[in-house]
């Protein structure tokens, strides 16, 4: 059964062949597009989840040591030599199953939000490719073909971002996500260049075998050139500008590719790379403090913002901080976890807000929305779910993974006591504007104009079913990874420990007595490890309900607040509105600088130099004809001369 | 006054006609007279093959200038319906007059 | 015989002959009468095949040369109607006339240099004049062009038919 793997990524792309060139020749039916794409990703995730009980039943330890499923040689040159072949791992079997998941239901949901689209087959030829390079992407053995699903996830992001391309805005932002995303690339290129020079290889299995004979300044360097890499595809500082504006693409494709799948594609290459990373505690602080970081500066720019896709977005970027932070700080298997958990209900946030718009005829200003829970009660009610799930309210699955990941920041040997606190703040500020995003769209007043509010309507079934589904896995989803502390067994972490090794575990280590006085200052019952755990637990979920709260009173109580708070705090408002002027900064410095070095290029060195010295020639030779030509006078009689010199010529050589 | 006529004698004939009709070919205007001169030539090219050959005992000479002959034959033919057809478009076949044969 | 006085004064007269028609054939400015001394020229160069013991180039060259192709030319020089050339040139002497005169006297000294100079290699064949006496000229000629000289003698066939050919497409008038 594990030798069918190469069946998972086949059949998107049996699809994306069939719908993109029988579908679009034949102009095929929209219900046979749709029911194409859908069945390839059915299938899919059929065999997905056949694989993963067939990897069950392995006992853990030969659960990582499956041998891969070579298909063929693929480039053989000289010592050089890499295949096309995949890899089944618990990890890899898991974000297989996430992605063919996830994927599933939102092709299902996208044959209704795209249904009166002209671009239907298209967007469905596309899907499927993305599908089929994602799974690519993670189940490949070696780091090259990981690279081709990862160019090949960029390329249809870059597709289906620009996928109304008469527009400028879809174009321009599926350009500007293209070449940030370049940027990135070029950096996990240059960790593969280094990783084969240094050992030869480019087989995962290879490569981490040989890996301990490395030096720690080397593998430094690949770890960070690999996080560049990482950064680009998962929008971490510096290179988060793409997402926000990524949002110009249809919304399940936000959903799928924005936030459920492709951006989590550098948090599962550096959870792949573990063993490296591990080797390079500097590589490590830096992911940490970067992931962190992008979590709360990400969030704070979602406060502000009234596009409920971009809410969604810096959500999305600000959620993928703590990922970054799981494993940065060594926590990789939380990350996957957190990585499981937040695509299911970001893809859900995304979808239920796609439902939205279908209702509100397209309208992604929240200010124009409210009220509107009882015309759209499943969408209210799956989007509540999902709010809950992400704020990290206890019982949904966003409490568990992600207050693992705080307890893993404070505690993890690469842990610090700031992390926690950067984190912890950030889960307020998710709190909070997502349940403000909630209040102003679905509460309150309704601020719609009267033509909009005529149709307000619920989503038709095949729209609200994948949102149920979704809604239910974002509950339950998170008690595969129940920690130990609750009572739980953690199955998902033993599930993925023959690959990432054991989660380190909360034990005494340093960052214990760094913070322990602290909290002993304050009197609080602390001595023992289990109580810190629970301790943190506690603290981080009031924040969220303070988060909550503070959205309840804002933007449901005294809803005049937040304006004159505005008006109060004017400069600081303006700033984060404008969500900190990064956009414009790297306008001035990085795009009008490499503009300008395009067109002097242009100019000077193309125009100013190839093309004239091409034209020189040219023109030399035209000059040349000009001259030459005049021997040709045309008049038979100087041809004869011709002849007769050249038979003078010719008799000097014969008679010498 | 010599003993007998060596080749030597048909030769320079042969270069003295040769040359001759060269010159004619360059300064004479008139197609018809150039045309006359390139027959000479060739006439004269055909002397120097008989000579040849008949002080070297062979007849190949003799048969070149058959086919030298024959292609004359063929190049009246063609070469003076050139004529007929240009002085048809043009009224008047003098070599300076025509020139169409450039770029 | 090739020493003999009459054969060495029946040289001269011909050579001498030959070199002033062609001199003529030159300088006569109506083409009528250089077509008249061409045939002349023709007429002078059979009588050195004679001497050259080649009865039928001889033949063959007063048949075609002198009669059909001369006869040829005359007739498209009256069909023309082509009027004398005129005396003056507009200008006396063009360089590239005088060029060329420079060239093919240089050619001409060329060619006497290489026949005086120069030893002209050349095997001696089997056909001495005793023997060509005792086959037969013609005879011995069509032998040769029908066996050693047997695809050239195609060749000239064709150039015929091409040459004929293109006489009849280039006298033929448009349609």
């Amino acid at each position: 059964m594990i030798d069918l793997v190469w069946l998972i990524p086949l059949f998107p792309a049996v699809g994306f062949l069939f719908n993109g060139l029988i579908g679009k020749w034949l102009d095929l039916d929209k219900r046979v597009v749709g029911s194409v794409a859908c069945t390839a990703l059915g299938l899919s995730f059929l065999f997905s989840i056949l694989i993963f009980f067939s990897l069950l039943k392995l006992p853990p330890e030969a659960r990582a040591a499956v041998p891969d499923k070579v298909l063929f040689d693929w480039i053989v040159s000289g010592d050089f030599k890499t295949v096309i072949g995949y890899k089944v791992d618990p990890l890899s079997i898991v974000m297989a199953l996430v992605v063919s998941g996830v994927s599933f239901f939102i092709h299902v949901y996208s044959v209704g939000y795209m249904h009166d689209d002209p671009g239907f087959t298209r967007y469905f030829a596309y899907l499927n490719l993305f599908v089929f390079m994602m799974l690519t992407l993670v189940l490949a053995n070696n780091f090259l073909l990981m690279f081709v699903g990862w160019e090949g996830v960029g390329l249809c992001s870059y597709l289906l971002i620009g996928f109304w391309f008469e527009r400028d805005a879809p174009a321009n932002a599926g350009k500007k996500a293209f070449v940030v995303n370049r940027v990135g690339d070029f950096g996990f290129l240059l960790g593969i260049f280094l990783i084969f020079a240094h050992l030869g290889t480019v087989g995962f299995n290879e490569v981490f075998a040989k890996a301990p004979s490395l030096d720690t300044a080397t593998v430094t360097l690949i770890t960070l050139m690999l996080f560049v890499g990482a950064a680009g595809k998962s929008a971490q500082i510096p290179l988060y500008v793409w997402l926000p504006d990524a949002m110009e693409g249809p919304t399940p494709v936000s959903s799928l590719i924005h936030a459920a799948t492709m951006v989590t594609s550098g948090v599962y290459m550096i959870a792949r790379c573990h063993l490296l990373y591990s080797m390079a505690p500097i590589s490590m602080a830096v992911v940490a403090i970067v992931g962190a970081a992008t979590a709360l500066y990400a969030a704070s720019m979602g406060l502000l913002q009234f596009d409920i896709k971009r809410v969604l977005a810096y959500s999305t970027i600000s959620q993928l901080g703590y990922m970054f932070l799981a494993v940065g700080v060594g926590a990789f298997s939380a990350g996957i976890f957190h990585l499981m958990t937040h695509a299911f209900f970001k893809g859900l946030l995304f979808l239920g807000a796609g439902s939205v718009m279908h209702a509100m005829s397209g309208e992604l200003d929240m200010r124009k929305m409210g009220g509107i829970w009882k015309r759209v009660p499943i969408t209210f009610l799956t989007f509540l779910v999902a709010t809950l799930a992400i704020a990290g309210i206890p019982g949904f699955s966003g409490f568990f993974s992600k207050d693992e990941i705080l307890w893993q920041a404070f505690s993890s040997n690469h842990g610090h006591l700031y992390l926690w606190v950067v984190g912890a703040v950030a889960a307020g500020m998710t709190a909070f504007y997502m349940f403000r995003l909630l209040f102003v769209t679905f509460l309150g007043p309704c601020r719609a104009s009267e033509e909009v509010k005529k149709h307000i309507h619920e989503s038709p079934p095949i729209m609200t079913i994948p949102l149920m589904v979704l809604a239910l896995l974002s509950v339950i989803g998170g008690y595969v990874g129940i920690p130990h502390i609750l009572g739980g067994r953690n199955f998902f972490h033993e599930f993925l420990a023959p690959v990432l090794g054991g989660a380190p575990q909360g034990t005494e280590h340093a960052a214990f007595s760094l913070v322990r006085p602290v909290f002993a200052s304050g009197g609080a019952a602390v001595g023992e490890g289990v109580n810190m755990e629970l301790l943190l637990m506690g603290v981080s979920v009031a924040v969220a309900i303070i988060g909550i709260c503070i959205a309840f009173y804002l933007y449901i109580w005294k809803t005049e607040v937040p304006k004159r708070l505005g008006e109060r705090f004017k400069t600081i408002y303006t700033i984060v509105f404008n969500k900190y002027y990064v956009d414009e900064i790297y306008e001035v410095c990085f795009v009008n600088s490499t503009k300008k070095l395009g067109t002097f290029l242009w100019r000077r060195f193309d125009d100013g130099v190839v093309d004239r010295s091409v034209n020189l020639v040219a023109e030399l030779m035209a000059w040349l004809g000009s001259v030459l030509r005049r021997i040709q006078t045309g008049y038979v009689q100087s041809y004869a001369l011709g002849i007769i010199l050249g038979a003078v010529i010719i008799i000097i050589f014969l008679i010498r | 006054m010599p003993a007998s006529v060596t080749p030597l004698y048909f030769f320079v004939v042969s270069a003295l006609i040769f040359a001759i009709g060269a010159a004619g070919v360059l300064i004479r205007r008139n197609a018809i007279v150039v045309f006359m001169c390139i027959e000479m030539m060739l006439s004269a090219v055909n002397l120097t093959f008989i000579a040849a050959a008949h002080y070297l005992n062979s007849l190949d000479g003799v048969l070149m200038v058959f086919f030298v002959m024959t292609v004359a034959a063929a190049e009246a033919a063609v070469g003076l319906g050139i004529f007929v057809l240009l002085f048809r478009g043009r009224k008047t076949i003098r070599v300076d007059e025509i020139n169409l044969l450039k770029w | 015989m090739t020493g003999s006085i009459f054969y060495w004064i029946a040289f001269v007269v011909t050579a001498l002959a030959a070199v002033f028609a062609a001199v003529m054939v030159i300088t006569r400015r109506n083409p009528i009468h250089s077509a008249m001394f061409l045939v002349l020229n023709f007429l002078c160069i059979a009588v050195l095949y004679l001497l050259l013991n080649a009865q039928f180039i001889a033949i063959i060259q007063v048949m075609i040369y002198a009669g059909a192709i001369m006869m040829l030319v005359i007739f498209v020089i009256m069909l023309l109607s082509v009027e004398e050339e005129e005396r003056r040139r507009k200008i006396p002497v063009p360089l590239a006339q005088m060029l060329g005169m420079v060239l093919v006297f240089i050619l001409f000294a060329q060619l006497i240099f290489g026949v005086v100079v120069k030893v002209l290699p050349g095997e001696q064949g089997e056909f001495s004049p005793e023997r060509i006496a005792e086959l037969g000229d013609v005879k011995t000629i069509a032998g040769l062009l029908f066996t050693k000289f047997l695809f050239p003698f195609e060749v000239a066939s064709i150039i015929l038919l091409v040459g004929i050919i293109g006489a009849v497409i280039l006298s033929k008038k448009e349609r």
